[in-house]
């Protein structure tokens, strides 16, 4: 039961605000709710997440979070049997209208796997292809320079600029986890989505990439599923708790992890389940 | 650095139409394979389903004393050419066998020339203008017809098309698959068994796993010169019988069925064999009354497609000789034998037009018996099959 | 008396022998256990040692004996033999009831028998396998000693017809001596086999491509055994369509083009070939295409590729592997068909670029050598088994990459399912 005298807020907004975050409109999500087949998933979900920041959603598992996350870039729009309802709302649009091109908002929003994904290909063609098809670069040089970049911003070039040739697959789970950052930011996206980016690696790669995103929100909005709490008290700004497809508080990090707004959030927070 | 949706969908144009491309062609080449399928079903069965009908004429036999020496003397001269051979060659046969018949008279269907067959039919034939206005004329009086061809069912091969049939092939086919399964299912279940249940993980199993792959590959007619070189050559079995030609088959049938069975080992459940061993079975026991019976279905239906493979394979039986020409109706393992594959090819290669259609006949009965076996195998797996 | 009564009234014996071995062993068992001492097997299981004792020797006996027949041509009368198997049967059999005894593991004794049994089953693939290469390299070494295998492996003229007059010890009487140069053939047997993969592959891979990534789930249920049923059709069918339906339509095609086209042109057999390969490339190529992680699509689709490229330029290259692995096996198919090529290419060996001319292959080589009423000593006969042996040492390989790629693939995706 809300014991916050502020809760709700305004829909979508979350209880306190984070003074340093900012708060210009990214993603505006109202009334969504998914069902697969008869079974609903989210129900009537009101957020907004702000540009340039770290947004975490937490919760038990089965709660939605990935869900809701592919709900940004319509990765839901795979599986048949999906139906969706409500407003997700980009640059003024309604992401789930009929005329938006899913391919163009996958472009503008990107997502990091849970398990890391390289293609079949070389590191320089696993972060140098998706540039080339959006035509984000015309000329050898410009494509070099292009890899050489997202490579550094994500932290890996060190590691691989002298095998650049070499496949993919032949990194190491965390290395591999990082191209597939370098590969997403080499298209220029606005949003990231990251979906438990860290949970398939060894607790040294998970530093490097919580150090990594909070690096990357300089020019990104990053939104990341995470089930690690230690993970979203260290690299949020916000952090929305998701239960049986509801988000049941969306708040400022610190005030969620030190004064949750909610008896389920604290719950949860405590470990009395999850 | 950021890009509107609308340059980006600007953009993707070009790229959408060539992913919708991209699913046309491929759907384009699926569809392509399907009007194969469906061209040649409807080769086979217009170039085929006239061999299901032969024309018969109605005659009247004058048992006379020339007929005894000359068949063709007992027949109305018009019409005599318009007879089947076959039945010419019959009447003194029958007048010696029974001499009451001289100087009697009979009507009766007879089956006709098989250039009167495909006169009827509109196929290309060699009749004259004159017996082509005969048959015409008989063919007003309702006295020659088209009709169902019992002959091709219940007779073996001729040189004379109207006269030609399936049955010695058939039986062939039939004696032939007897001895290819007698030896395959079992040699290609125990197999499997030592393989999936008993065998430990070294060399010579992972050679014989391998080996079993590569057997499944290797060309059917180099199967055929093992036939001949070991077992005619050698063994001394003899050429051109059901009992060769079935072993050859089942060495070709083997992989087919020990893979079947091998899957079907493998989808029963280890909780089964736990559940039994903790019972106190041996490993055998295990085995034979819990992981057999519940791979059953499977056996069955991998055998029944390894059946119906051979049964449609010719290139190895012609090389130990079973194209052979039998006119006979015989059950026997070890005398000269056709089998339907072979008949097909034997009577593709006759230069007679009217064989074209007995080709495709033979060629529809023998799909009919594959669609069916593969139907039983199929409804097979349906039937029995189980999801652990 | 005839063999086959002798064999009739042996195997009668041993089955008699085998019954009373079962009945007289489960009777003594039971009647040790009916006085009440503990025993370490079955009844049942005691009758069935007795049985393996009685029947196992005696049939290894005249095994042996055949063997020794048929190999060193030893004489041993038939009816000697099969009584001497009869005397060790009852031999068997004594040995066999004097181990019903409750110390002993009769059920052990059998599952060992049974093991081996098993084993031998096993080892008839491998027997298989050598006996098609002995068969063929013991042949064709005899065909080398007459014909050098240098000629035969590049002269480009085959010309057996005098051959069988050398056979027949008149060899001086040919007007011109036997070629056996086997580069027409060869030449022939990859021309029809590169029109069949040039009908196969983008047929069988595009559909495998629609099934698997485009299509909804009941098309390509349905599609799928459909397509499976070009495999299921017996080669000497496609031979006589090829033959009588498609040769035809090739050469008025050509005809209407101004090209001359033989009715044994080497396009019919080709295409029709290659329809009734599409189902081994369709079938393992979708196979492989869906055994693709999905994570790969998601990830490229997550950039914004659409689907077309996601296929072509992650699926496929991810795919590759498994699908040039289809399509050796496929070309190995090819090479060794025969119906189709017997059927409707032509005879005469002719080394030409020209596909619309007759030209004619190894299998039909092999088969025209061994089924004409020639004596099996002549270099003709002989010269199939040269052939033959080309034949398998070139699928064996092909096959051998095949399944070293598919595995390759299998444990980089670690699927088990191919």
């Amino acid at each position: 039961m809300p014991r916050h005298e502020s809760y709700p807020p305004e829909p979508g907004q979350p209880v306190t605000r984070n003074r340093e975050a900012n708060h210009e409109l990214s993603i505006r999500i109202r009334d969504l709710s998914l069902w697969y087949g008869e079974t609903q998933a989210l129900d009537k979900l009101n957020i907004d997440i702000y540009q340039k920041n770290v947004t975490a959603l937490i919760g038990p598992s089965g709660c939605g979070k990935s869900t809701f996350l592919r709900c940004l870039n319509r990765m839901n729009d795979l599986i048949p049997s999906v139906r969706i309802e409500g407003l997700v709302e980009m640059d003024g649009r309604d992401v789930n209208a009929a005329k938006m091109d899913e391919v163009a908002l996958r472009r503008r929003v990107g997502m990091v796997f849970q398990k890391p994904n390289p293609f079949p290909k070389s590191i320089f063609e696993n972060v140098a292809y998706a540039p080339r098809m959006h035509d984000l670069v015309s000329r050898k040089a410009e494509q070099d320079e292009l890899v050489e970049h997202a490579l550094r911003e994500a932290g890996l070039w060190n590691e691989v600029k002298d095998k650049l040739q070499q496949p993919g697959t032949s990194l190491s789970g965390g290395q591999q986890q990082r191209l597939c950052i370098a590969r997403a930011i080499a298209v220029q996206p606005d949003v990231i989505l990251m979906d438990e980016p860290t949970s398939a690696l060894d607790p040294i790669s998970t530093a490097t990439i919580e150090d990594l995103m909070d690096k990357l929100k300089q020019q990104f909005t990053i939104i990341t599923v995470t089930h690690n709490m230690q993970q979203a008290a260290r690299v949020a700004d916000y952090t929305a708790f998701f239960h049986l497809g509801e988000i049941i508080e969306y708040n400022d990090t610190k005030t969620m992890f030190a004064n949750p707004a909610t008896k389920k959030a604290e719950d949860y927070i405590t470990g009395r389940y999850g | 650095m950021s890009h509107s949706f609308d340059d980006i969908s600007a953009q993707l144009k070009k790229r959408h139409r060539q992913s919708s491309r991209l699913k046309w062609i491929s759907m384009g080449a699926l569809g392509l394979a399907g009007l194969f399928l469906v061209l040649f079903f409807a080769d086979m069965l217009s170039k085929g389903l006239p061999a299901f009908q032969q024309a018969q004429i109605q005659v009247q036999i004058d048992y006379n004393e020339d007929a005894q020496r000359m068949g063709r003397a007992a027949l109305d001269p018009e019409v005599s050419r318009l007879v089947s051979r076959t039945f010419e060659r019959l009447i003194p046969v029958r007048m010696r066998d029974n001499p009451e018949l001289l100087g009697t008279t009979e009507t009766r269907w007879v089956l006709a020339d098989s250039e009167v067959d495909q006169y009827l039919k509109g196929h290309r034939h060699t009749l004259s203008e004159s017996q082509q206005a005969t048959v015409d004329a008989l063919v007003e009086q309702d006295r020659a017809e088209l009709k169902f061809n019992t002959t091709f069912f219940a007779s073996g091969d001729s040189k004379m098309p109207e006269a030609a049939g399936i049955l010695a092939a058939a039986l062939g086919t039939v004696m032939t698959m007897l001895v290819t399964l007698s030896i395959a299912f079992p040699v290609g279940v125990m197999t499997a068994l030592y393989l999936e249940e008993f065998a430990p993980d070294n060399r010579l199993t992972q050679l014989i796993e391998i080996n079993i792959n590569n057997l499944a590959a290797i060309p059917s007619i180099l199967f055929g010169l093992l036939g001949l070189a070991i077992f005619i050559n050698f063994f001394g079995v003899p050429r051109s019988s059901p009992l060769v030609g079935g072993m050859t088959l089942a060495l070709m049938t083997l992989p087919v069925i020990i893979i079947a069975t091998r899957t079907a080992l493998r989808s029963v459940p280890d909780s089964i064999r736990h559940a039994a061993f903790g019972v106190g079975c041996s490993r055998w026991q295990v085995v034979r009354d819990h992981v057999l019976p519940l791979a059953m279905p499977g056996i069955m239906t991998g055998s029944i497609i390894g059946l119906a493979q051979a049964m449609g394979e010719t290139a190895p039986l012609i090389i130990v000789g079973m194209v052979a020409f039998i006119p006979d109706i015989g059950v026997s393992f070890t005398n000269a034998a056709t089998v339907l594959p072979a008949q097909v090819f034997t009577w593709a290669g006759e230069p007679d037009q009217a064989f074209v259609e007995k080709t495709a006949g033979g060629i529809l009965v023998l799909l009919a018996i594959l669609i069916f076996l593969n139907a039983t195998a199929v409804m097979l797996r349906r039937k029995f099959e189980r999801r652990w | 008396m005839q063999t086959n009564q002798l064999l009739t009234l042996f195997g009668g014996a041993m089955l008699l022998l085998g019954l009373v071995a079962f009945f007289l062993g489960r009777a003594k068992a039971a009647r040790v256990r009916a006085t009440g001492t503990a025993m370490y097997a079955q009844p049942d299981q005691y009758a069935w040692f007795a049985v393996v004792t009685t029947a196992g020797p005696a049939l290894m006996v005249s095994a042996i004996g055949a063997f020794l027949m048929l190999l060193l041509g030893a004489e041993i009368p038939t009816l000697y033999l099969l009584s001497a198997s009869l005397v060790v049967a009852a031999a068997g059999l004594m040995v066999g009831m004097s181990q019903v005894r409750p110390d002993f593991h009769a059920r052990q004794a059998i599952e060992r028998v049974i093991r081996w049994v098993l084993v031998g089953a096993a080892l008839i693939s491998i027997f298989t396998t050598f006996g098609i290469l002995f068969s063929i390299v013991f042949e064709a070494l005899r065909f080398f000693q007459m014909h050098s295998f240098w000629d035969f492996i590049t002269g480009t003229v085959w010309n057996p017809g005098a051959s069988f007059l050398a056979a027949a010890g008149r060899g001086d009487e040919a007007g011109s001596a036997a070629l056996f140069g086997s580069v027409p053939l060869f030449a022939g047997t990859f021309m029809i086999t590169a029109i069949a993969m040039l009908v196969a592959i983008p047929v069988g891979l595009l559909s495998a491509i629609y099934m698997a990534e485009f299509a909804p789930s009941r098309v390509r249920t349905l599609a799928k055994p459909t397509l499976e049923v070009l495999a299921g059709i017996p080669t000497v069918v496609y031979g006589f369509f090829a033959a009588i339906t498609v040769a035809p339509i090739i050469v008025n095609v050509a005809g209407f083009f101004g090209l001359d086209a033989s009715f044994n042109n080497a396009v019919a057999p080709g295409m029709v070939m290659g329809i009734m390969i599409i189902p081994f490339i369709s079938s393992l190529s979708d196979d492989v295409i869906n055994s693709v992680p999905d994570s790969m699509r998601q990830g490229s689709l997550a950039l914004g590729m659409t689907k077309g490229e996601t296929i072509r330029d992650v699926v496929i290259p991810a795919a590759l592997p498994g699908i040039i692995s289809a399509s050796l096996l496929a070309v190995s198919r090819a090479l060794g068909e025969t119906m189709i090529v017997v059927m409707a290419a032509g005879m005469r060996p002719n080394l030409t670029a020209n596909p619309l001319e007759d030209m004619t292959t190894v299998t039909v080589r092999i088969v025209a050598a061994l089924t004409g009423d020639l004596e099996f000593e002549s270099a003709e006969t002989l010269s199939a088994f040269a052939l033959g042996l080309v034949l398998f040492a070139i699928t064996l390989s092909l096959n051998l990459v095949s399944v070293i790629m598919i595995r390759r693939f299998r444990e980089k995706y670690r699927v088990n399912n191919l």
